[in-house]
């Protein structure tokens, strides 16, 4: 590894490496984050490496394990370079047909390309599909492109060119403006201006002050972070160390989930790779400026991603956060100014750098600039990872790029923001993504976890789901969380099992009050945003549960009975042989009956039966109909006539 | 240091640099309802009780007054309608845990809490943390501790380190305000040194 | 617990009482559980009060203050396996483990936790059994899986 020192040896090398780097050789790319891990990429991986020495392709055909794609509903995904022929849900027996008829032949494998639902065509370029095109993916789309353990692929299309330019002709406070003109504003949920925070840090007494990385997603279905750490560990660490020089700080920290081990290797790689380059450490470019970085690791409490927390836990404690009437920029880590922000907000600072705030300002609405990372989940035809410039309506990211609701079922609503934000309906669908337009409405756009719900979603399980999180990751310090919470989880929870009374709604709403106004910190004072925006917007479905004792969603298994029509029922025992209870009594040409008593309500009947009979149903608010009497059960089959 | 004036409850007051505005009301004879906070200790802001509504320029918030510094001109209400409001909350969300403590007792008074709003908690430990807190910074023991977090955390002694010091000390018993912690002594020690008749048994 | 092992966990991050989290971490990796001796050392060498180990073991769910099962189950309950329907997938693994999340059977066979958010959204309800990945789970699939694990 040839330590780079200076910037004009650094471009020399970047030239001298794309020099022996040959666009028009055939690249065979491997989606290789986690999520694809967890669908088969190793396999994958194993069998392409495999494939090639057999077919004695070494030399011809180079092979990439990149960083997270992000359509990751179609995972294991294989991008063939320069043509860009793009395959989805690749499984090791492909391997060979793909290196014997793409690679060798040219020839398109149509089974395993992108169909699209609306005109049933096959589309062979990953830029022509419409999850693909209609992103904006000035952050997250360096991730095909690069082997996260590899530094020369960041290098190769212009790595740490942001930081040598900083470092050999701009002063920290030059980047500081950049950053301030540009309006950076955080993305891990807050929304504070990143400029702003950076500055009180920098202007704040002291000689030692820390730069941190927050990497610990802990919002139930987000994963963004995770997979651009994973994906493309060296564009944080290029923010980081810009920042760092900005502030004037010599040592930073990569506070990690314990929960991502495969951002932790790769991370940990980076900086390894990085410090032997002379791309951090000591004098980095032959500048003057020394900046190092250590890895922490989280260990299961999602409090720490509060960033008071997260210093605590830094400092080795147990992450109880601090009252933030002093601001951590001034008084953070150790007491001194620490300038925290979140895995994506740092990836976002070498484009800036490089491209000029102006460039950035093009992005975005007045007040939210540039793009943002969301994980698009739940009950979304395309499921995976997407990248929106600021002001896009939610409803091209659901429709246009989600692919809608799947299985024929009506949109319910979209939750933003975890379990600090809230659930908006069908009507509000044209609001456009940004920090202060959601809001306004009752929610907040987070840290981006966008998870779609239909019609099956109980609106009222869901406020209580959010509040049992809130209760396990409370850290317990202060009264209105800890005891506010586990009373207003108490209400929740016996309205879902139809034991809600008059008064619990205001009740609740009192709670609320009292964690917004008195509690410690963020995680407590937004802990009632799930009851506040389902109150709202799905009060009905609150009443019928207190009122009538009834689950409009036929969801909430206390409320729910499973039943099956005897007129529908064709006794083709589908159900009976798979109930995990056994409760299901029939035969052949004996309609099946369901055991009230012994039903565990799992779901299983309801799932199997035949659609063309549709005979298991739910039903919710209503006394289950008595069985037919046995003699009834017969079915007497028509014969076929001629 | 400098001297900062600010309102409190239309009173001028006089305090210092680096006060906190507990500490700033107490001085001008206002007093402001606490459980948690102990002049031997560093200010701990878990009870939530000495919140009060600051008024700076032109916004108007609820802020914890034992741990927010004093700053020039502002404008404090230790009492009005959603201060105390939110008090009879807290002490009502305690009350759950200890329906009997004297000193939530006279608050509830006080504030028109109804100890029976909410169905009684098992634990009667409150988290004011003036055990711990006592044992760690005054006695520098640490006999006694919190474990896990959230509805579950709970204090927890040391038994190697109770069973030597805290039969000669015991200052954190008149500390609190439940009675939680003498129980959870009496477990403690029950735990370490069974009685008699267990011994035997086992012995068998 | 070998004391050799924690001691050079120990060193390994400088005996530096702001790691105390990361060497917790090893040794938990190393043990899969973390016991009552090998805290008692950290806290010699560190110099750290009891207390505060005791409260970090508890207070972060990494830890494990009993030994674990052979094999780890984590049932993931985000919001998008929730909304897929997870909480159907745990009753049913409960009732055939017959331990709740959080503890081990008798048979230190299997250990059961819920956890928030594996990353695999578009694979859910997910059920990650020693670090093996069982996508789009149901409860009907579940006595299947568990039958291959002894």
């Amino acid at each position: 590894m040839p330590r780079i020192n200076s910037p004009a040896e650094l471009e020399a090398f970047r030239r001298n490496l794309l020099s022996e780097r040959d666009p028009n050789k055939t690249c065979i790319t491997l989606c290789s984050g986690s999520a694809c891990h967890a669908s088969g990429s190793r396999e994958v991986a194993a069998s392409i490496q495999e494939e090639i020495q057999k077919q004695g392709l070494n030399a011809e055909v180079e092979f990439r394990r990149t960083g997270c794609h992000g359509f990751c509903e179609r995972g294991p995904i294989i991008v063939i370079r320069p043509e860009e022929i793009c395959y989805f849900q690749i499984k090791p027996e492909d391997v060979p047909e793909i290196v014997s008829e793409t690679i060798k032949e040219k020839k398109v494998i149509e089974r395993l390309l992108y169909t699209d639902p609306a005109t049933n065509e096959k589309i062979v370029h990953e830029s022509d599909i419409p999850f693909y095109k209609n992103q904006g993916r000035i952050v997250f789309g360096s991730n095909v492109s690069v082997d996260p353990k590899n530094i020369d692929d960041y290098l190769a299309i212009g790595g740490y060119s942001a930081l040598a330019k900083v470092l050999s002709g701009m002063t920290p406070d030059q980047v500081l403006q950049e950053v301030k003109k540009a309006n950076l504003r955080g993305r891990g949920g807050g929304g504070f201006p990143a400029g702003t925070k950076w500055e009180g840090s920098r202007n704040a007494p002291g000689d030692v002050k820390y730069v941190i990385v927050n990497a610990d997603e802990g919002d139930p279905g987000a994963y963004m972070d995770r997979s651009l750490l994973e994906g493309n560990p060296h564009s944080v660490l290029e923010g980081l160390t810009i920042g760092a020089y900005a502030i004037g700080s010599h040592e930073g920290y990569i506070y990690v989930r314990q929960e991502y081990p495969l951002a932790v290797e790769n991370v940990n790689i980076a900086i390894q790779q990085a410090e032997e380059f002379g791309l951090l450490g000591k004098n980095i470019l032959g500048s003057g400026f020394d900046f190092i970085v250590k890895v922490h690791r989280g260990a299961g409490a999602f409090v720490c991603g509060e960033s008071t927390a997260l210093m605590t836990a830094l400092e080795g404690r147990a992450g109880e956060p601090r009252p933030k009437y002093v601001r951590s920029n001034v008084v953070g880590l150790w007491g001194r100014p620490s300038v925290l922000n979140n895995v994506e907000t740092w990836a976002n600072v070498p484009l800036i750098i490089n491209n000029g705030a102006d460039w950035f300002t093009q992005f975005g609405t007045d007040t939210s600039k540039g793009t943002k990372i969301f994980s698009l989940v739940g009950k979304i035809t395309n499921t995976g990872l997407v990248e929106v410039p600021m002001g896009t309506p939610l409803r091209d990211i659901i429709y246009k790029i989600g692919g809608g609701i799947p299985g024929g079922k009506k949109f319910k609503a979209v939750q933003t923001g975890g379990p600090s934000g809230g659930c908006l309906p069908e009507e509000l669908l044209d609001l456009p993504v940004g920090f202060d337009e959601l809001t306004k409405a009752g929610s907040m756009m987070g840290s981006g976890g966008m998870i779609i719900m239909d019609e099956d979603t109980c609106m009222v399980d869901i406020a209580r789901y959010f509040l049992e999180f809130l209760t396990e990751e409370s850290c317990g310090k202060c009264v209105p969380c800890r005891e506010g919470m586990r009373q207003m989880l108490k209400i929740l929870t016996n309205i879902t099992k139809g034991k809600g009374k008059e008064g619990d709604i205001e009740l609740l709403e009192q709670l609320s009050e009292t964690a917004i106004e008195a509690a410690l910190c963020a995680l407590g004072k937004s802990s009632p945003n799930p009851f506040l925006s389902t109150l709202q917007h799905f009060r009905e479905e609150y009443e019928a549960h207190i009122k009538e004792k009834r689950c409009p969603a036929l969801s909430c298994k206390e409320l729910i009975s499973y039943y099956i029509d005897p007129d529908k029922c064709q006794a083709c025992m589908n159900c009976l042989r798979k109930c995990p209870s056994e409760a299901i009594t029939g035969g052949k040409r004996q309609i099946h009956v369901i055991d009230q008593e012994k039903c565990t309500k799992c779901g299983t009947c309801f799932e199997v039966c035949p659609s063309r009979f549709a005979a298991a149903k739910k039903i919710s608010g209503e006394p289950v109909p008595p069985p037919i009497p046995e003699e009834a059960r017969t079915i007497v089959r028509k014969s076929k006539e001629k | 240091m400098n001297e900062i004036l600010l309102k409190i409850d239309g009173k001028e007051v006089k305090a210092k640099e680096g006060m906190t505005v507990l500490e700033a009301a107490r001085s001008a004879g206002i007093s402001i309802p606490t459980l948690c906070h102990h002049e031997k200790l560093e200010p701990y802001g878990a009870c939530r009780l000495c919140i009060v509504e600051v008024e700076s320029r032109g916004w108007t918030r609820i802020v914890v007054s034992c741990v927010y510094p004093v700053e020039k001109n502002i404008i404090v209400r230790t009492r009005s309608e959603k201060v105390d409001r939110i008090r009879k909350m807290i002490l009502e969300l305690q009350l759950a845990h200890a329906p009997d403590s004297f000193i939530l007792q006279d608050l509830a008074k006080e504030y028109g809490a109804d100890r029976d709003r909410f169905e009684k908690e098992p634990s009667f430990c409150i988290h004011c943390g003036l055990c711990v807190r006592y044992c760690a910074e005054v006695k520098k023991k640490n006999a006694v501790g919190f474990v896990d977090r959230g509805i579950r955390k709970e204090i927890s002694f040391i038994p190697e380190i109770a069973s030597k010091e805290c039969w000669n000390c015991k200052e954190c018993f008149p500390l609190c305000p439940t009675e939680a912690l003498q129980a959870a002594y009496v477990l403690m020690e029950a735990l370490i040194s069974p009685p008699p008749s267990l011994k035997r048994e086992a012995e068998k | 617990m070998d004391k050799h092992i924690i001691d050079q966990i120990i060193d390994k991050h400088n005996c530096e009482p702001s790691y105390l989290i990361q060497v917790l971490l090893d040794i938990q990796a190393e043990n899969n559980w973390l016991p009552r001796e090998a805290l008692e050392r950290v806290a010699e060498r560190l110099q750290v009060p009891m207390t505060r180990i005791q409260h970090i073991a508890t207070f972060y769910k990494a830890f494990s203050l009993v030994p674990k099962g052979r094999h780890q189950i984590h049932i993931c309950l985000g919001t998008a396996c929730h909304v897929r329907g997870a909480s159907r997938v745990l009753d049913t693994v409960q009732g055939l483990t017959g331990i709740e999340p959080g503890e081990t059977d008798l048979d230190l066979k299997f250990s059961l936790e819920t956890v928030n958010c594996l990353g695999c959204c578009a694979l859910g309800p997910v059920v990650d059994i020693d670090g093996k990945t069982h996508g789009k789970m149901a409860p009907a699939k579940t006595s299947d899986v568990l039958k291959n694990y002894d």
